[in-house]
């Protein structure tokens, strides 16, 4: 995967392909989202995650291949001589939109009152997608927050099933402290075969979960509206120090 | 170490068991006779016999299914010189009267109602797949044999290379009966040239993990000739390297699994699976999996992961599974009916297949007749009978003086078929040119009085309940497009939401994981191809003409996006 650049003096691209109507070269065994990532082409993407085993469950990287009457995925789809690869039609376009759309119409996506508003993915990606109304009847689920983890919180309204902190903390972690759990629209993020977060004990509390997490699903406690504290009392405590001379070092030594 | 079975000696020992008796009374012991009494009346008729001195001359068997289950308890008597009769609807009162009657007094037939054999039900049919079923008794290994069974394993591994056995399945034309009817030979052939890892065997795999609504075809192929399935699977194993098989069944067919469960002990006892099959160098050995209750594990990848004790999640095709399946080894899936036409193939000629059926597609389909219909059950016909005559020769009809609107195929994946394309083939390319698609074989008949849409709605709330949830177009698509569906039966359906219904089919039909989301949309294309005006007239009146008030903006009158391609 492209988290190795192509070495200097290593192979060269050779694999012709056409790309939007350019003519590239891919190297051989790239997938077409690494190519068009290289040649700066943006294919939106969700749960993909260069490190991890691909997912191919967001489907936000649909891209039309000439004589494939079906959409691959650009993430999953290793490049093949003479593909001819549109990553951006207005039909393509429309499917983004409305999987976009279904995504925010399934959880409580409000980022005006969100810990991650500003370091969102799919914020970003709605931006990017001219999203910008929800032709679909919010569900508005009610779930309860987990932070009984020490250092992390689970949100699961937010949690859009991208799976990347399943697989970041089986396929990187090795603890595998997470997974899904039941199905359909009742698929939910659950520790430790369902246990609160903080009762996991596989859990090595490493973080990387909350790292990898495009929404604002898992972060880090402390951070989020609400949990900001103000201290004015500190000040009548310092004025106090200042009036009885407490900085005044009296231990001075004796001419 | 006991010698493997001489199917000849058992054949023999068989007719001359049965010769002794001067009546065969067989009672259906399928799941739908069964849950209408059927051990009832086979309780009955036996006691009545042990009452009598004629028990002696009766034998009596608990069968496979004969196919009208809507005139069941079946009971068939087989009176050595006449020809059988098939009594209908037999409570226990009843069965006393054909004991009394039929068996023990000797008349020609009990004063019982019983179903003509030139009934067009049955008179229609051409049974390849269900030539067994409702004739043997489905846990005696001997009666298969009898019936010709384990001939075409015996005669391939002594006679046939695999290439042969492959080339004999392509020959015959046969194609995938799980519903998209993939070439079955290319398929086998993938398998046969595919390698696996060293110290380790290629697996083939039965699907019965059947669960359109309304199909019941490979859970009566199961139940009412499980070594059927056996055979084929061998045959398939052998002709493609396979050395383990897996039968994959759901567990609400208690019954099949027990069935084909005694099966295969039976069949590991005459050494027709095992190290050496039939004394050969083939190696074969076969399990039954129980699926958990989720309908998207009949996709094929989600299935393999079942089996290996994982979630059911169908994964990205490619690899396909005859590269990378069961333990990231070569793996084949096939459907039970696919495998349940092997032994006559491979025993009787590709030829014999080969001259049933339509050029492209050859053989018969088994399909489970439901819904509005004088006769419901389970049908073997040709490929290529037209829908009219299914529905209104060997169905009956209509009940209730009502008239027919649509008939359904291919489940939640498939479509509506009207009125006018009744006389269209059935087959595979012709349902698909109609938005349908032959799916594993329900046919679910819908009269007058039924509303397209709540038909849409209700295929839709099922894809909606299965849907896995990996991929975000069908686990929230489903949601939304039920919402609008519901919605607009409810009558409080506007313009646009029928417009956005149609974006959404689109969006998930394109963009889904697998089959399953794939297809969720195809009932309600289909209705809407065929039935549009039942959804209009559905829509809120007032939201067509009404002005909004004022200060209001109209969401109709807003701009969308463009067009669809």
């Amino acid at each position: 995967m492209s988290l190795t650049p192509p070495r200097p003096g290593g192979p060269r691209p050779n694999v012709p392909v056409i790309l939007d109507g350019e003519e590239v070269l891919a190297f051989d065994g790239e997938t077409i989202l690494d190519l068009a990532r290289r040649l700066g082409s943006p294919i939106p993407t969700l749960c993909y995650l260069d490190g991890l085993s691909v997912h191919g469950g967001c489907r936000l990287c649909v891209v039309e291949v000439n004589g494939d009457n079906r959409l691959p995925l650009a993430c999953a789809t290793p490049v093949s001589s003479e593909m001819d690869i549109r990553t951006d039609t207005s039909s393509l376009r429309d499917h983004r939109r409305r999987v976009i759309e279904l995504l925010f119409a399934e959880g409580n996506h409000i980022c005006a009152s969100c810990v991650s508003s500003g370091a969102c993915e799919l914020q970003d990606l709605a931006a990017e997608n001219d999203v910008d109304h929800i032709h679909y009847a919010l569900e508005f689920p009610r779930i309860d927050v987990d932070a009984t983890h020490p250092k992390y919180v689970l949100d699961r309204e937010r949690c859009v099933l991208c799976t990347r902190c399943v697989r970041v903390c089986d396929e990187v972690e090795g603890a595998h402290v997470w997974d899904i759990a039941q199905r359909g629209s009742q698929s939910t993020l659950v520790a430790e075969l369902g246990k609160p977060w903080g009762d996991a004990t596989s859990c090595t509390w490493c973080g990387k979960c909350v790292l990898v997490c495009p929404t604002g699903a898992l972060s880090f406690k402390g951070r989020s509206t609400g949990e900001m504290r103000h201290d004015p009392d500190v000040i009548a405590f310092l004025a106090r120090l200042r009036d009885e001379g407490e900085w005044i070092d009296r231990e001075e030594p004796a001419p | 170490m006991a010698d493997p079975i001489d199917l000849d000696h058992v054949t023999s020992l068989e007719r001359e068991a049965q010769s002794r008796y001067a009546h065969r009374a067989l009672v259906c012991s399928s799941t739908a006779c069964l849950s209408a009494g059927a051990a009832g009346v086979r309780a009955a008729l036996e006691s009545d016999l042990e009452a009598s001195d004629r028990s002696s001359d009766v034998q009596v068997v608990a069968s496979g299914c004969p196919g009208l289950c809507s005139r069941g308890p079946l009971v068939r008597v087989e009176t050595r010189g006449l020809e059988p009769t098939l009594y209908e609807h037999v409570d226990d009162e009843a069965a006393s009267t054909i004991a009394q009657q039929h068996l023990i007094e000797g008349r020609e037939r009990a004063e019982v109602s019983s179903i003509e054999p030139s009934l067009p039900f049955y008179a229609k049919q051409v049974k390849v797949v269900l030539r067994n079923a409702g004739l043997i008794d489905p846990d005696r290994l001997e009666d298969y044999v009898a019936a010709g069974g384990y001939r075409a394993l015996s005669n391939a591994l002594r006679t046939m290379t695999p290439e042969q056995v492959i080339d004999e399945v392509d020959a015959s034309g046969l194609r995938g009966r799980g519903g998209a009817g993939y070439p079955t030979a290319r398929k086998w052939r993938l398998l046969h040239d595919a390698v696996a890892a060293p110290d380790q065997p290629k697996y083939v795999i039965a699907n019965g993990d059947e669960g359109d609504p309304g199909a019941y075809m490979d859970r009566t192929i199961m139940d009412s000739d499980p070594h059927l399935v056996l055979e084929g699977l061998s045959l398939a194993a052998y002709a493609t390297g396979a050395s383990k098989g897996y039968l994959y069944v759901r567990a609400e067919y208690p019954l099949a699994i027990e069935r084909l469960e005694r099966a295969i002990r039976s069949a590991k006892r005459a050494k027709l699976l095992g190290r050496s099959v039939l004394g050969s160098d083939f190696a074969f050995d076969v399990e039954v999996r129980v699926g958990a209750g989720a309908f998207v594990c009949g996709e094929e990848t989600a299935l393999m992961a079942s089996i290996e004790g994982r979630r059911g999640l169908p994964e990205l095709r490619p690899p396909y599974p005859t590269e990378r399946g069961l333990w990231n080894q070569p793996t084949m899936i096939n459907n039970v009916e696919t495998l349940a036409n092997i032994p006559a193939i491979v025993g009787d000629g590709a030829a014999a297949f080969a001259a049933i059926g339509t050029p492209e597609s050859r053989g018969t389909k088994v399909f489970a007749l439901a819904g509005s219909l004088e006769n419901t059950g389970l049908i073997e016909v040709p490929m290529g009978i037209s829908l009219r005559e299914i529905v209104f020769d060997m169905g009956g009809g209509i009940p209730d003086g009502r008239t027919f609107k649509a008939a359904q195929t291919g489940g939640p994946s498939g479509g509506c078929i009207p009125e006018q394309f009744l006389d269209s083939p059935v087959d595979y390319e012709h349902l698909q040119q109609l938005g349908s698609m032959m799916g594993s074989g329900g046919l679910v008949v819908m009269d007058d009085s039924v509303s397209m849409p709540e038909v849409a709605r209700f295929y839709m709330e099922f894809c909606r309940d299965e849907s896995c949830g990996k991929c975000a177009p069908c686990r929230v698509g489903t949601v939304k497009m039920f919402d609008f569906l519901d919605r607009i039966c409810r009558g409080d359906g506007r313009p646009r939401d029928l417009w956005h219904l149609e974006s959404l089919c689109k969006t998930v039909r394109a963009t889904s994981l697998c089959g399953l989301g794939q297809s969720a949309p195809n009932p309600v294309f289909s209705t809407l191809d065929h039935f549009r005006d039942e959804y209009l007239a559905l829509l809120r009146e007032e939201s067509l003409a009404a002005p909004a008030p004022a200060g209001v903006v109209d969401a109709d009158s807003l701009p969308t996006w463009g067009d669809d391609a």
